[in-house]
């Protein structure tokens, strides 16, 4: 499989993307972080038959559920779901990515040759399937999903590591910093990792944006979180059944999701015009 | 203008459009190229020679447009022309080579159908009969067993062999006017001669005129009969070429002649060193003011650095104009 | 040819052994086996007698190595093991499932590779126009898309408020229960092939053989049906291979939402119900699907571009 790198950049005009992607990924974050403070109701517990399958109005903006559960809230509340999946599986995707790309340009040798040959195998299994045989095996839950999905996508981050050391060696660089006696960590995290750091937070981003659909994918299986934790993807899953009775069940975990992730993308374009401009990265 | 004229560029401009603020690439740029005539074109990268071509050839690529001024082709004006004008120009009676061979032929077509196309374009021909002349057209070219070669693709011929392809589409179509840019810079130097006095000959052949552009003041003035030299956006010299050397007017062309090795010239003058011009071209957002060589010019005075120099007649010498545009020339 | 050809074979086979291995160690070594770990949810619970029986079934008190090679050896010849559920080998469970899902699968791509390479198309064309604004504003949403949700409204809206087609089954296999899934799932590689042909584009337009191809006095129509075209397709062919990765990971939740019958909700029930042989089974199924698949780009690309065809 030959990875060309290709910009993958519709400019729109003056960094536009950048704001919006920053507004609507900031708007994101406050509501993950404020949930409490901008909640009307707590998102489980809450469940009042007298309110059931009431359609979205004044009293409840997105409608209430078949418990009586404000959907606004669920909503609110699975934000920190959604942003706790995605920023922690990238750190860990980021970790395990530089660590291996880094000491496999580096070192070279056997490592390298394993460190490549697993890329390979990573790039072999189509993702959702890793993550999801991952889930099958611990069980639904948040730290499974860290780890399914933390552990399944690390492979451009590392490609990304490995090719900035090689090309660093190739220029004397690294060569130059050992004769002046530096060690091979302070050289990794001196002279390669800066050079690197623009494109990994553009992958990060990106990535954030591809975790947060995994999550809810799983979650709608059943094998990522389990209702009645308000996950955007748990309660797609519980809609499901009732779309044609209690659409509004359904619209709204979507569009908070396809906002979410929306955001994400604009942003990680924004960001690779000003911190990637020769656009190393790209996705498929 | 002359009887015989092909063609005639008037007062030319190049604007390009910068962020905020259009500038000039290209300015005041006059000459004239008789039929069959070699006409050699010289200046350092960055002077704006390469876009005087492409404003005849009619593609210029944004940010880069026309300002102003005529370009005549056989008397015609084609400044403004349609585009279906100048798409039946181009090919047929203007031909173009560029400098990268590597990369100036698609790496996915056979050369053969590279230079086919030139006959099914402009001469109506179908592609088996295109194809037959594609193979004489390289035997013209003296490609080797052209047989064999038409069905080659470019990553599988040398760079003097694509370049070689790269005459043949030019001149498939016998065109009035070959634009050769650089044609030679990107090739190792013995190929060099062998595509230069192929272009030449091929052309006498045809009565093909050329434009010959170049950074090279040695390989033009061999070639071309008359040389204009460009600095910063603008013509400041023009002369016949052996005068160009015996008498460069400009200090910049003086500069030119003064940093070419020449055979013979070192048993006169001893061990003598290479000169090279001081400096380097300014970039087209900070020309100077006055005349735009000023910073780098051993004659600079004060007039130099406040009035741009008007352009002077040189006394024709067989008729043919020249010019110098310098307060100190001589 | 067949030089270049043949070694791109022989990289498949070590992937393809490594994955075998991966995916036997992942269902045999992790925290408990498969088995157990699924009793956790606290949903069902596995009489411990029940479970002793079937880990002798299925040998998996045996030592680990011999396992490992008793699976190989089974694998290599086609046998993938019985289903512990309907006591059915494997491969004929999903043999029964392939059909369905290959169909969905190509339906799908065919529509991303129609609108999303149009698309692409047309906006390099005019670059700045309402056409290229338009398709990247549908390009960039089209990324950040639930595929399942968009699946769902979709259902919503064409199947069940209009009635224009069927909600969700196999139904006689026709075309018609075909388009809303296909739809679904394509939406996600239509999105990123109008993006990355659109760059593509933008790249070869801006080459210097397509000045070549100005000054010959061509006009842009030919310019872009004899230069630009081949150039642009090597750059789109490599997304459209990776593109099936996603696609058959989406496939899998596609497939649930829209009970399709297809190998990806053969995997979920499955996974939900314990049976480790058939889960193993489809997810092989699955990468070696996507290795094929990955393959056969390469052959086109040998197809397409002659610097590969003679081994530069």
């Amino acid at each position: 499989m030959t990875l060309i790198p290709i910009k993958l950049m519709p400019r729109l005009r003056g960094g536009t993307s950048l704001w919006i992607g920053g507004g609507l990924v900031g708007l994101a974050v406050f509501v993950a972080i404020a949930a409490p403070l901008i909640a009307r109701t707590d998102p489980v517990m809450d469940a009042n038959l007298m309110n059931a399958e009431i359609p979205p109005g004044w009293e409840f903006p997105f409608g209430t559920d078949a418990q009586g559960r404000d959907i606004y809230s669920r909503i609110v509340y699975g934000a920190r779901i959604s942003l706790t999946v995605g920023v922690g599986s990238q750190i860990l995707n980021s970790l395990i990515g530089v660590s291996l790309g880094l000491t496999a340009g580096y070192w070279g040798g056997w490592w390298d040759d394993f460190v490549t040959a697993l890329t390979n195998l990573m790039l072999a299994i189509p993702s959702l399937i890793f993550a999801l045989a991952i889930m099958a095996i611990l069980g639904p839950g948040l730290s499974s999903l860290l780890m399914a999905l933390g552990l399944t996508a690390w492979s451009y981050s590392c490609r990304i590591a490995r090719a900035q050391v090689l090309s660093l060696k190739s220029q004397g660089y690294i060569q130059a910093a050992r004769i002046l006696g530096y060690g091979d960590l302070r050289i990794m995290f001196t002279q390669v990792l800066p050079n690197i750091l623009g494109p990994l937070i553009v992958i990060a981003t990106l990535g954030m944006g591809t975790a947060i659909l995994s999550e809810a994918a799983l979650s709608f299986l059943g094998l990522g979180i389990r209702p009645p934790f308000p996950s955007w993807g748990s309660m797609l899953s519980e809609a499901r059944d009732q779309i044609n009775t209690v659409p509004w069940l359904s619209i709204f975990p979507g569009v908070a999701i396809f906002l979410t992730v929306l955001g994400l993308n604009l942003l990680g374009d924004g960001l690779r015009d000003i911190l990637d401009p020769q656009s190393t990265t790209r996705r498929s | 203008m002359t009887a015989d004229s092909l063609l005639r560029v008037e007062d030319l401009r190049i604007a390009l459009a910068g962020d905020r603020t259009i500038y000039n690439a290209v300015e005041e740029v006059s000459f004239e190229i008789r039929r069959g005539e070699a006409f050699g074109l010289v200046g350092e990268s960055g002077c704006g020679k390469s876009i005087t071509a492409l404003a005849v050839m009619g593609l210029l690529k944004r940010p880069l447009s026309l300002g102003g001024g005529k370009i005549l082709l056989d008397g015609e004006e084609i400044q403004n022309a349609s585009a279906a004008r100048m798409r039946m120009l181009r090919g047929s009676r203007i031909g173009m080579i560029f400098q990268e061979p590597m990369t100036a032929l698609n790496p996915l077509s056979p050369v053969g159908r590279q230079i086919a196309e030139m006959f099914v374009l402009h001469q109506n021909a179908g592609w088996s009969e295109a194809m037959d002349r594609a193979e004489e057209a390289l035997r013209q070219v003296r490609v080797p067993s052209p047989g064999r070669r038409v069905k080659d693709y470019p990553h599988q011929l040398s760079g003097g062999m694509r370049q070689r392809v790269m005459i043949a589409i030019a001149l498939a179509c016998s065109p009035e006017l070959l634009i050769a840019d650089e044609p030679t810079t990107a090739l190792d130097v013995t190929v060099q001669a062998e595509i230069i006095d192929l272009m030449a000959e091929l052309c006498a052949a045809k009565g093909t005129a050329i434009l010959m552009i170049s950074h090279d003041l040695g390989l033009v003035a061999n070639m071309c009969k008359r040389v204009a030299v460009m600095y910063a956006g603008r013509i400041v010299e023009a002369q016949p070429a052996e005068a160009i050397f015996a008498k460069p007017q400009h200090p910049y062309t003086q500069g030119l002649v003064d940093s070419l090795p020449r055979l013979g010239e070192r048993s006169r003058r001893g061990q003598q060193r290479l000169r090279e011009i001081a400096g380097v071209v300014p970039s087209i957002q900070a020309y100077p003011a006055g005349c735009r060589f000023n910073p780098r010019c051993p004659r600079a005075s004060d007039v130099c650095l406040t009035t741009a120099p008007a352009i002077t007649p040189l006394p024709a010498a067989n008729s043919i104009e020249a010019l110098v545009r310098c307060h100190h020339h001589g | 040819m067949l030089l270049v050809l043949a070694r791109r074979l022989a990289n498949v086979v070590p992937t393809l052994v490594a994955v075998i291995a991966l995916v036997f160690l992942l269902f045999s070594v992790l925290p408990g086996s498969f088995i157990s770990g699924m009793g956790e949810d606290g949903r069902t619970t596995i009489d411990p007698a029940v479970m002793e029986r079937m880990r002798k079934e299925m040998g998996l008190d045996d030592p680990l190595p011999e396992r490992f090679a008793k699976y190989i050896a089974h694998t290599a010849v086609g046998d993938l093991g019985k289903s512990f559920r309907t006591r059915e080998p494997v491969t004929y469970l999903i043999g029964q499932r392939i059909w369905p899902s290959l169909k969905l699968m190509f339906a799908a791509m065919a529509f991303a590779i129609v609108v999303g390479v149009t698309l692409g198309f047309l906006a390099a064309l005019r670059p700045g126009s309402l056409v290229d604004t338009v398709s990247m504003v549908a390009a960039i949403s089209g990324l950040s898309l639930s595929q399942f949700w968009f699946g769902l409204m979709l259902m919503y809206l064409f199947a069940l408020t209009l009635q224009w087609l069927p909600s969700f089954g196999y139904g006689d296999g026709g075309i018609m229960h075909l388009i809303l899934p296909a739809i679904a799932l394509g939406v996600g590689p239509m999105a990123l092939l109008a993006r990355t042909t659109r760059a593509a584009v933008l790249d070869v337009l801006n080459a210097d053989f397509v000045r070549t191809a100005r000054s010959k006095g061509m006009s842009e129509r030919r310019v872009v049906e004899w230069h630009v075209l081949r150039n642009a397709l090597v750059l789109v062919i490599t997304i459209i291979g990776l593109q099936f990765g996603s696609l058959m990971g989406q496939a899998v939740v596609v497939e649930k939402l829209f009970a399709w019958p297809g190998v990806g909700s053969l995997l979920i029930d499955s996974v939900f119900q314990r049976d480790m042989p058939a889960v193993q089974g489809c997810i092989l199924l699955i990468v070696l699907f996507f290795l094929a698949i990955n393959t056969l780009v390469d052959i086109a690309y040998v197809a397409i571009d002659p610097r590969i065809r003679y081994g530069r």
